[in-house]
């Protein structure tokens, strides 16, 4: 790679993603994933492992898949066992010579098939060791079955599974911290990312978890029209209110080496970020200010410990 | 060669001699021994597979199937519940057509928890599509997997392949068996040579699609296919290994069958103690025969048929409960097998040896004095029973 990022030079490589795929207009999906595959080296081969979730059964429906590359989905809970098995049999084939080149291997899987029913197979692999890539698209709900809660999602969401009522209004618990749950795997290299801007934190970020040997994780946000209820073409506009505010702060540990990647120059109120979704509505009718002020609290309580962790 | 050897760790060594790319490991009682030799054989270098120490069974088969379609040849080994926790991957694993091979060491299945023999794991896993066969001894589980990457890697069978023995009773009992020289396994095995794979660099490859209902049934009908063919293939794989070992194999066992009036049909380490049973009544002058059967999937409904139309009387020996309140799964494959025969025997099915009871050559003697009631009388009474249980007065 080319020490200075430059996204015109990126783009003109062919894609591995292709157009055409099926995810709705306004999803984070299909650009974290393109984003992410564009980082590998034109003349290095990938295989594509991918949870069941939107994105598999929007980029390949038989016969058709958007991926150049090879691709293996099997189910939602075991993405990164998957790989660890395609990761395992490169190694075992390299050995007995009936495989060259270098070939990198590269999970997607959602919130759900990754902070919930894939946790234990995310786990073992991070454990394991395997030279791989697990990147959590994370979209904070169950998106391809309807919009259902996961542990991803943040507290008063409305979901379908936490709707609103007269007694009880969105989601009770806060959202899981998976990036330090990861970073507590003691592997290479975990960040937190989201695609943002000119793409160059995404960019950069997919670059080092493809390159560095061992098993890395990349957790990044995925806004989603339909789950948070957004006008699909404020996608980049709500990704950056999430940085902004410091709800999805940007980081990385590499080596057990906490770095900021990203510091507003000016922390925004949250309710900057949850005034334009939908799913926040309900917090903002009279008798819920509350609401905003905890949810305020929370982001702050964990953005002043990662600033600790970073000693930014 | 002679070697005493455990049914696992007959399994390990064939395992071994295989030296397959991968091996997804995971243990449950009773088939821990598995991993834990084969663990052996990667810590000496004895083989230089891939062996991945997985978190749990669901991801050991995982493994097997990310693997199998990267271009490697897997294998695994697990029993009961530790089969139950794969029982969506079988599938995956089968409509992928992917022939992985995995050692079933049969155990019951919980609840209540219990680790002994019998078949309520596999028999769940009936209708996954991958092939099953079932070993009556050491020797048939050494053989058994042996053959079973010839017949799943076919190209026009592509199936996974479920080597089954039963545990401890034949997983963990010593016994005299023969093995064969690892040369000759591996000319046996041969290479594996998918024709598209993930790690293939030419030709890119996708697996595991949303299948639209525009394209599902045809995929479905491929793989029912597919099992069918598995039958020819059985016989053709078990007439090479003849020609390497001297040992016979076909989709069942006839015991005495020439003549028999009286037969059962049974399944896997059980079969050993019936045909005690039935040389003892053949010396008292009963006409008594046994059919063990072998692979139960794919079926051998049409051997079957024919190997019991002479027969008065029959009993299936079903080691795994349905739970169908009409009888076990070897009962409902026999009864569907006879439809077809002029003239069918008298049937009855008998429950039997769940969660390790014991059966005994006198238990297997009593169900032969039934079938020749049954055979005098043409009263058959009771079509479904349990054999072995406490009565309900002994309980209290």
């Amino acid at each position: 790679m080319s020490t200075v990022y430059n996204l015109k030079r990126e783009v003109e490589k062919p894609v591995r993603l292709t157009g055409g795929h099926r995810l709705c207009a306004g999803c984070g999906a299909g650009i974290v994933v393109a984003g992410v595959l564009r980082a590998l080296d034109e003349e290095d081969r990938a295989v594509v492992v991918n949870a069941t979730s939107c994105l598999e059964v929007s980029t390949f429906i038989y016969p058709y898949t958007a991926y150049m590359d090879s691709y293996i989905h099997s189910a939602f809970e075991n993405s990164a066992a998957t790989c660890s098995g395609v990761e395992a049999a490169y190694n075992a084939l390299k050995r007995r010579g009936k495989v060259e080149g270098t070939v990198k291997f590269i999970t997607f899987a959602g919130d759900g098939g990754t902070y919930d029913i894939g946790f234990q197979s995310l786990s073992g692999a991070m454990e394991r060791g395997h030279d791989m890539v697990y990147v959590c698209y994370d979209n904070e709900a169950y998106m391809n079955t309807g919009i259902q809660r996961s542990s991803s999602t943040p507290s008063f969401a409305r979901t379908t599974t936490t709707p609103v009522g007269s007694v009880q209004q969105g989601k009770k618990q806060n959202k899981k911290d998976l990036t330090e749950i990861l970073v507590a795997h003691n592997i290479p290299y975990v960040a937190q990312a989201a695609p943002l801007g000119n793409f160059k934190d995404l960019h950069t970020k997919s670059y080092k978890a493809i390159y560095t040997e061992g098993p890395c994780f990349l957790n990044i946000l995925s806004p989603c029209p339909r789950g948070w209820d957004y006008p699909m073409a404020r996608l980049a506009e709500i990704t950056k209110l999430a940085v902004d505010t410091c709800v999805w702060p940007l980081y990385e540990v590499e080596e057990g080496v906490w770095r900021l990647t990203y510091k507003p120059k000016k922390k925004l109120p949250v309710e900057d970020f949850l005034r334009p979704q939908g799913r926040f509505r309900h917090m903002f009718q009279p008798g819920n200010e509350w609401m905003i002020a905890e949810a305020q609290a929370y982001v702050d309580q964990k953005w002043e410990r990662l600033l600790e962790h970073t000693g930014a | 060669m002679s070697n005493r050897l455990s049914g696992n760790e007959a399994v390990a060594y064939a395992m071994k001699q295989i030296n397959p790319d991968v091996m997804g490991a995971f243990p449950i009682t009773p088939s821990t021994e598995i991993p834990e030799y084969f663990a052996q054989y990667v810590a000496d270098g004895e083989v230089n597979t891939e062996y991945v120490t997985v978190e749990s069974e669901h991801s050991s088969m995982s493994v097997c199937i990310a693997a199998q379609a990267a271009g490697a040849r897997t294998v695994s080994a697990t029993s009961s519940c530790g089969l139950a926790l794969m029982y969506e991957l079988l599938y995956v694993a089968a409509s992928c057509r992917l022939p992985i091979v995995l050692a079933c060491v049969n155990r019951a299945l919980s609840g209540p928890i219990n680790i002994n023999n019998d078949y309520s794991d596999s028999m769940g896993a009936r209708d996954s599509g991958w092939i099953q066969i079932y070993a009556e001894n050491n020797q048939e589980a050494y053989d058994n997997f042996l053959m079973a990457m010839p017949i799943g890697e076919t190209p026009e069978v592509r199936l996974p392949v479920m080597s089954c023995m039963d545990g401890f009773i034949t997983s963990h009992a010593v016994e005299n068996i023969e093995l064969l020289d690892t040369d000759t396994v591996r000319k046996f095995i041969g290479e594996y040579h998918p024709e598209n794979y993930l790690l293939k660099r030419e030709n890119p490859l996708a697996v595991g699609p949303y299948d639209v209902s525009a394209y599902y049934m045809e995929h479905k009908v491929l793989e029912a296919e597919a099992m069918k063919v598995a039958k020819s293939r059985i016989l053709e794989v078990a007439a090479e290994f003849e020609r390497i070992s001297g040992r016979h194999y076909g989709l069942l066992e006839e015991y005495r069958m020439e003549d028999a009036r009286l037969a059962l049909v049974i399944i896997g380490s059980s079969a050993g103690t019936a045909k005690a049973a039935v040389d003892k009544l053949r010396e008292d002058g009963v006409k008594a025969g046994l059919v063990k059967i072998r692979v139960f999937r794919p079926f051998p409904g049409e051997e079957l048929a024919r190997a019991l139309a002479g027969t008065r009387a029959v009993a299936v020996m079903d080691k795994s409960e349905g739970f169908s309140a009409n009888g076990g799964p070897l009962f409902a494959e026999t009864r569907s097998a006879l439809y077809d025969l002029q003239e069918r025997p008298y049937l009855i099915d008998i429950v039997y040896g769940l969660g390790g009871r014991d059966v005994k050559t006198e238990d297997i003697e009593k169900v032969f004095g039934r079938l020749t009631d049954i055979a005098v009388t043409g009263e058959v009474g009771p079509v479904y029973t349990h054999m072995g249980q406490r009565s309900k007065e002994d309980n209290a």
